[in-house]
């Protein structure tokens, strides 16, 4: 039988379920109505919600002060290189993982996750060593290799779990179909797994985006993405929130439109395999 | 051609031997039949000579080619998959043009050939769609035409109807039957339904344990078994089995009947039991008869209108030329009367 449920409950469940959707995004919305006050609005006490006066003048500060087109395209390489070089190397490793497992696959798996438990500032001196030594530091190429190694356990991961998923007679087939390996994993393994490694792909482009520590202790001033944009307006000389504002707002403004347009494939890829 | 031979053939996973090693000869143009109770190799056999498992000792020869180290793609075998294995994100066309894009064909051929198959397996009209369109005889006509495509020396088919219902079950495995007519290419065929072993093959295999029990016809299986347990196997409703004084009468320990070979009486006979459940299939009735006080149930096929009832009093009378004579390991004896 199925289970009862009224009108007042399915009430109280949207209710709260848009009560809490709210409180998540209220920072990035008030951000986002910050960066159209001035300064003075900006501190006003008691907070101005929507009556105040809307201007443009920091977005055209901030433009002024700093190139964002520079950050931005820092930023999309980046995470765009990352991800991809990323999934270029997970993909045969999951395959390998999923299909010819070894005794040793699950304590692999495990231990590849227990390195994103360890902080990363305990492996900043040595990398931050590593990267003057091999003449990367502030160069895109060191950010992009470096956000790959820390995303890696997760994409291989994530594309583990789709790649079980696919039923390996299909692959024994192609194999007796004539297919080598990379036939295989080309038109066969592939094709299968898109919406699985679409969402992959999506949520580390995210991750790769927003992550900071790297991006902030490894850059200057040639390869510096969005996050070190936004950092530059946290000056000694004191806050500007309304600038702050402006350039945060511009910093997430393609991620957050990216997310929206793609938030089917990320719940589905998400949630893949957890209900069957 | 497609002659394939087992030398010595043996597969350990780890530390268990599922298959000891064995030798076993499967003729061109053979129809030959793997059957055994599940978890026998049967499937295992199967996939060492596709060659998706590699066999721990022995060698496998194809076509008089030792292929004991080839890639699966190299036997020149084609598999049909129990659950059919077709590629979801193509179209039937493509998928039974795979293999012919992977051997590199031109684009004409494999028009050609993708076409004559779709023809053969009547599957013209539904070339564009995809697999997920499709009904599970349809699917199953898409594996088998990706299998012809190839114009394999052989076929390997792993349980490919067990997936169908039964009515469908009897078309496939009639349309199978004819392919094999009309192809005349050796086929291998694993099932652990000894109707379809009966009904297609020119020679059945009966495993058990990963031993080879019997190789024979299925006229042959079923007439003389070589012991107990292929006995027990093929035909059905399963052969009876009497242990004790009645089968020291023959000197044996232990007897079998079938239930065909039983011959049911209202009036007189030589074993007296009571009629337990019968089941009516109009052509034919069995009956499980009990308190014989030969074996804890028998049962005995009597023709359609046999009208003894629940609790009645029956007499059975065993063939005389069809008594099965089973020694204590369970070896068979024959069929010859008592001196």
């Amino acid at each position: 039988m199925a289970r009862a449920v009224t009108t007042q409950r399915k009430a109280f469940n949207t209710l709260l379920a848009w009560g809490i959707g709210l409180g998540i995004f209220f920072p990035i919305l008030w951000t986002i109505l910050t960066s159209f006050k001035t300064e003075g609005q900006a501190i006003a006490d008691p907070p101005l919600f929507l009556m105040f006066d809307w201007t443009l003048e920091n977005y055209a500060v901030v433009q002024e002060r700093s190139d964002y087109m520079k950050f931005l395209t820092n930023s999309v390489v980046i995470a765009g290189g990352s991800t991809l070089l990323g999934i270029l190397i997970a993909i045969p490793a999951a395959w390998s993982m999923a299909f010819v497992p070894s005794k040793r696959t699950k304590d692999i798996l495990l231990w590849m996750l227990s390195t994103k438990m360890l902080p990363a500032v305990g492996v900043l001196y040595p990398i931050y060593l590593l990267f003057i030594e091999l003449g990367i530091l502030d160069t895109r190429t060191g950010l992009v290799v470096v956000l790959m190694l820390i995303n890696l356990p997760i994409i291989v991961w994530m594309l583990y779990t789709y790649f079980r998923e696919i039923p390996s007679e299909i692959l024994e087939a192609a194999r007796m179909d004539g297919a080598s390996l990379k036939s295989e994993i080309l038109y066969v393994l592939t094709p299968m797994a898109i919406p699985g490694i679409a969402s992959t792909i999506l949520l580390n482009f995210i991750l790769a985006w927003n992550e900071a520590f790297w991006t902030l202790n490894l850059t200057a001033a040639k390869a510096a993405p969005l996050t070190a944009f936004i950092a530059s307006y946290s000056s000694p000389e004191g806050l500007f929130y309304a600038k702050l504002s402006a350039a945060s707002t511009m910093a997430i403004a393609p991620i957050l439109i990216l997310g929206w347009f793609s938030q089917k494939q990320l719940v589905r890829g998400l949630t893949f395999g957890a209900v069957k | 051609m497609g002659r394939i031979v087992l030398n010595q053939v043996a597969k350990s996973f780890g530390d268990t031997q599922v298959i000891p090693p064995l030798d076993l000869a499967i003729e061109d143009g053979e129809f030959t039949v793997f059957v055994g109770p599940s978890g026998c190799g049967k499937s295992t056999l199967l996939r060492l000579i596709a060659g998706l498992e590699d066999i721990t000792s022995g060698h496998i020869d194809i076509d008089g080619v030792d292929a004991t180290n080839l890639k699966p793609a190299d036997r020149k075998l084609a598999m049909v998959f129990q659950s059919y294995a077709l590629y979801p994100h193509m179209t039937v066309r493509k998928n039974i043009a795979f293999p012919l894009k992977m051997a590199g064909l031109s684009a004409e051929e494999t028009n050609r050939r993708v076409q004559a198959a779709a023809d053969v397996l009547s599957l013209t009209d539904y070339l564009d769609r995809r697999p997920g369109q499709l009904s599970g005889g349809q699917r199953q006509r898409v594996a088998i035409g990706r299998a012809i495509v190839r114009e394999p020396s052989a076929f390997l088919f792993d349980e490919p109807l067990s997936n169908l219902d039964a009515a469908l079950r009897v078309g496939m495995r009639l349309e199978i039957s004819e392919l094999h007519k009309r192809l005349a290419t050796t086929m291998i065929y694993v099932t652990h339904d000894q109707v379809e072993a009966m009904t297609m093959a020119d020679k059945i295999v009966v495993l058990q344990k990963g031993l080879i029990e019997q190789v024979g016809s299925p006229l042959e299986l079923y007439r003389s078994p070589r012991n107990r347990f292929v006995a027990g196997f093929i035909g059905s409703p399963k052969m009876n089995f009497i242990e004790g004084a009645e089968a020291a009468k023959h000197n044996a320990h232990c007897i079998g009947v079938r239930p065909e070979h039983l011959e049911a009486s209202a009036t007189e006979g030589q074993w007296k039991g009571v009629v337990g459940v019968s089941e009516h299939l109009g052509s034919d009735t069995f009956l499980h008869v009990h308190e014989t006080g030969l074996a804890p149930s028998l049962t005995v096929r009597a023709s359609g209108e046999f009208d003894l009832a629940y609790g009645d009093t029956i007499y059975l009378n065993p063939r005389a030329d069809s008594i099965h004579r089973f020694d204590a390991e369970g070896v068979s004896l024959g069929t010859e009367q008592p001196a």
